[in-house]
C-alpha cells in the first residue's frame, strides 16, 4: 500500500464532499431530503405450500397490503374474505376521475368536472423501477405503464424573494450551480489550498473531473460562452443555414445564485426513490387497486365499516357494520386475521392483542398532506412554456406544481397536479373548504404561470386529514418510535398480524404495503403450518 | 468511528425527526411551522377545525374526530394542553408548530367557545410546564 491510512481517508472524505457537491447541494438535500436509501428487499411473490384445506384467513382492508395478502394467500388455497369500508378497492391507490365524487370528513362534497382521460392521483403517483413489488402486481394484473418524469430540466425553479419573483429553468440553476462549485474546487487545486488532502497525482485527475462536470473552459472558470451554454441553455440556440450562430447566455452570479436559495431545489431527482426510471400506470395509480378488486371480486366485501376485532383459542371475528346505512352489525370470522387498516383508525376499534402493539398503533401519528388538481382549457405549459411532464418547484404553500406525463402535445383540456405538500401548509389547507384550497392554488400557480386564471376550467383539492378512512397520509414515524414499538407492530399477535405501509420501512410508499405484506403472510403461513 | 461515518451520520442525522416526510417528499418547505397564526380563534380557524370540524363537533368515517363541543374533558387544561403538544393516537404533535402563547390561546379559545365554559385562563407558563 502506497497511501499512508491519512492520506487515504482524507481523499475519501474529499472525494465524498465532491460527490455530495455532485449531488447538487446534497448537504442540504441531505438533511433535508434523503430517506434510508435501500432497495425494497421484496425477494418475489411468496411461495406458500398447500395449508390444510378450509384453513380460513380474514383480511381487513382492500388497500395494496390487504390487496396482496388476499391474492397470494388465495392462491396457496386458503379460503380468504375481504371487509372494505370503500365502495371501491384500492385504498390510497387511488385516481380520481371526471364524474366522481368525493365527500370528505365534514361532508364537504366534490363533483369532478375533468374531461375524460384526465385524472390526478391524491395519493401515490411513482412507482421506482426498484419498487419490485408494487411493479410485480401492476404486470402480473396486467396495468400497463408508462415513464414518470421526475426531472424536466425545462420546468421552472421559482422563489417569490428572488428574480423579481419570475421562475427560472430547472436547468440553468443546475448548471449555475454546478460551474461555480467546480471552478472554486478548480481554483483551490491551483492555489494548493488542498495538497494536504489530495496527491499531486490525484489533483490532476479532479480537475480533469471538474471541468469535464461543470462545464469549465479551457481555464478551468465557469463563464459566458459554448461551453456553459451546452448545459444552462442559449439565448438563441444553433440552428440551420444563414444566421444560424448560436448566441451563448449569462450565467448567473455565484453571489446571487446563493442568495436565491434556488438551488435547494435542483436535488430533487437525486434521492434513490426519484431516480429514473420511475413510471405510473396509464389511466392513473388508480388502475391497480381497480385490477385487483376485478380479480378478487367474490373475495370483497364493500361498504364493510369494521367496530371490533376479537380472538380467541378458535379463531378471529370482525364485527362489522355498512358504512353508509349503519344497520344490524355483521360477523365475520376466520381462523387467522391479516388487518390492514391503518393506526389512525384502527386505535379506535376495539382489538384484544397485546399491550405491546396496542402502544405501537396508538404512538402512530398521521401526516398532514394536499393534493390539488386543476383542469385547464389548454395545455399552455407545453405550447407557451415547452415544459412536458416533470415538476416545478417553488417556495409557495403549493410547493410544486406536477405536469401531466401523458397525452403530450393534446389539443383538449389538460390537468396539473396544483399543489402536492406536506406539514405545516397542509395543515392550514386541510382547515379550508375545498374550493379555498382550489383558489389558493390557482393564486400561487399564476406567479409561476400567467396563463392559469384565463385558462382555469375546474378543480378538486384532496386534504388527507379529511380523509375518512386513514384520517391523514401516512403514519409518520419518528426514529425514537422506531426504536420503541416498530417490532411490537409487526408481531404475530395470536392470531392478528398487521401490515400496510404503517408496518414498513417505506413508509407512504406503496412497495412498504407490499412488502410489509409479503412478510406479514409468510410469516403467518409459517405459524399456520406449524401449528396444523 | 471513522471519520467518513461520522460526516455521513452528521449528514443523515436531522432526517430522523420526521423520516416519512423525507421518503415521499421531493421539494423542501412547507413542514415545519411554525404556525402563522395569532389568537385562539385565528389558530383554531387556521389549523384545528381541519379535524375537529368548524363547528368543533368532529366527524366520523372509518375512524373518527372527537367533539371538542360541550366537552368535559376540557375542564383540566393540563389535558388539551398535552394533547396539543405531544398528540394522541392519529393526532400529530402541533407542539413544535405552535409557540407557548399560541398553544395557550387556542386552548383557551376552545376552553371558552363550542358550548364550554371553563372561565381559568391558560398563559404560555402553563404551556411550557408540559412541554
Amino acid at each position: 500500500m502506497d497511501d499512508t491510512p491519512h492520506t487515504q481517508m482524507s481523499r475519501r472524505s474529499l472525494l465524498h464532499m465532491i460527490g455530495t457537491v455532485a449531488g447538487s447541494a446534497a448537504m442540504y438535500h441531505a438533511m433535508t431530503e434523503m430517506g434510508y436509501a435501500q432497495e425494497s428487499g421484496y425477494s418475489g411473490p411468496p411461495k406458500l405450500s398447500q395449508p390444510k384445506p378450509g384453513t380460513s384467513v380474514l383480511v381487513l382492508g382492500a388497500g395494496i397490503a390487504g390487496l396482496v395478502a388476499a391474492m397470494e394467500l388465495r392462491d396457496a388455497g386458503y379460503k380468504v374474505q375481504l371487509l372494505e369500508y370503500n365502495d371501491r378497492s384500492g385504498g390510497r391507490n387511488w385516481s380520481l376521475y371526471g364524474g366522481d365524487t368525493y365527500t370528505e370528513l365534514g361532508g364537504f362534497t366534490q363533483h369532478v368536472r375533468f374531461d375524460p382521460g384526465q385524472y390526478i392521483n391524491p395519493g401515490p403517483w411513482r412507482l421506482p423501477y426498484h419498487h419490485y413489488g408494487i411493479l410485480h402486481y401492476a404486470n402480473r394484473l396486467n396495468v400497463s405503464v408508462e415513464p414518470f418524469t421526475q426531472v424536466n430540466y425545462n420546468a421552472y425553479v421559482h422563489s417569490t424573494e428572488t428574480n423579481g419573483g419570475k421562475p427560472v429553468r430547472f436547468r440553468e440553476v443546475q448548471a449555475d450551480f454546478h460551474g461555480h462549485v467546480a471552478e472554486l474546487l478548480a481554483k483551490s487545486t491551483q492555489q494548493h489550498a488542498l495538497d494536504k488532502a489530495v496527491t499531486k497525482e490525484d489533483q490532476e485527475i479532479l480537475l480533469m473531473a471538474l471541468k469535464n462536470w461543470g462545464a469549465l473552459d479551457q481555464n478551468y472558470e465557469y463563464k459566458k460562452g459554448l461551453v456553459s451554454s451546452n448545459r444552462r441553455g442559449f439565448v438563441q440556440d444553433p440552428g440551420g443555414g444563414l444566421h444560424s450562430l448560436p448566441t451563448p447566455s449569462e450565467p448567473q452570479a455565484m453571489s446571487d445564485l446563493l442568495k436565491s436559495r434556488l438551488w435547494r431545489y435542483i436535488a430533487s431527482g437525486h434521492n434513490y426513490e426519484m431516480q429514473s426510471s420511475i413510471f405510473q400506470p396509464k389511466g392513473g395509480m388508480g388502475q391497480i387497486g381497480l385490477a385487483f378488486g376485478r380479480e378478487l371480486q367474490p373475495l370483497i366485501k364493500y361498504n364493510a365499516k369494521v367496530v371490533d376485532i376479537h380472538q380467541d383459542a378458535s379463531g378471529v371475528t370482525a364485527t362489522y357494520v355498512d358504512a353508509k346505512h349503519g344497520g344490524v352489525p355483521r360477523q365475520a370470522k376466520a381462523d387467522w386475521c391479516i388487518c390492514t387498516i391503518p393506526a389512525s383508525v384502527l386505535s379506535q376499534i376495539p382489538m384484544n392483542v397485546s399491550g405491546k402493539m396496542h402502544a405501537a398503533i396508538n404512538q402512530l401519528p398521521y401526516q398532514a398532506a394536499l393534493k390539488v388538481g386543476l383542469q385547464f382549457k389548454r395545455r399552455f405549459w407545453e405550447e407557451d412554456d415547452r415544459i412536458y411532464g416533470g415538476i416545478t418547484y417553488t417556495n409557495q404553500p403549493n410547493s410544486s406544481i406536477g405536469y401531466p406525463m401523458w397525452d403530450y402535445f393534446s389539443k383538449g383540456k389538460g390537468v396539473l397536479l396544483g399543489a402536492y405538500t406536506f406539514g405545516e401548509a397542509a395543515f392550514v389547507a386541510a382547515a379550508k373548504p375545498p374550493e379555498e384550497r382550489i383558489k389558493d392554488a390557482l393564486e400561487y400557480g399564476s406567479k409561476i404561470h400567467p396563463q392559469y386564471k384565463k385558462e382555469f376550467d375546474c378543480g378538486v383539492a384532496v386534504a388527507w386529514h379529511r380523509v375518512p378512512w386513514t384520517l391523514g397520509c401516512a403514519g409518520q414515524w419518528t426514529e425514537e418510535g422506531r426504536a420503541a414499538h416498530y417490532d411490537d407492530m409487526c408481531a404475530i399477535d395470536g392470531r392478528i398480524m398487521l401490515a400496510g405501509e404503517h408496518v414498513s420501512r417505506l413508509p407512504a410508499w406503496q412497495e412498504g404495503a407490499v412488502t410489509s405484506a409479503t412478510d406479514a403472510i409468510t410469516r403467518l403461513h409459517a405459524r399456520v403450518m406449524s401449528t396444523a | 468511528m471513522s471519520m467518513m461515518r461520522l460526516f455521513i451520520a452528521a449528514a443523515i442525522l436531522p432526517l430522523l425527526v420526521s423520516e416519512a416526510q423525507a421518503q415521499a417528499q421531493d421539494a423542501p418547505g412547507g413542514r415545519g411551522g411554525p404556525f402563522p397564526f395569532q389568537g385562539g380563534q385565528a389558530i383554531f380557524q387556521g389549523v384545528c377545525q381541519g379535524c375537529h370540524m368548524p363547528d368543533a363537533k368532529g366527524a366520523v368515517g372509518a375512524g373518527a374526530y372527537p367533539a371538542l363541543a360541550g366537552d368535559a374533558k376540557l375542564a383540566t387544561a393540563a389535558y388539551p394542553i398535552s394533547i396539543v403538544l405531544h398528540g394522541q393516537k392519529a393526532m400529530p404533535p402541533l407542539g413544535g408548530m405552535l409557540s407557548d402563547k399560541q398553544v395557550a390561546d387556542v386552548v383557551t379559545y376552545v376552553r371558552t367557545h363550542f358550548g364550554n365554559k371553563f372561565a381559568d385562563k391558560v398563559t404560555p407558563d402553563n404551556v411550557k410546564l408540559q412541554r
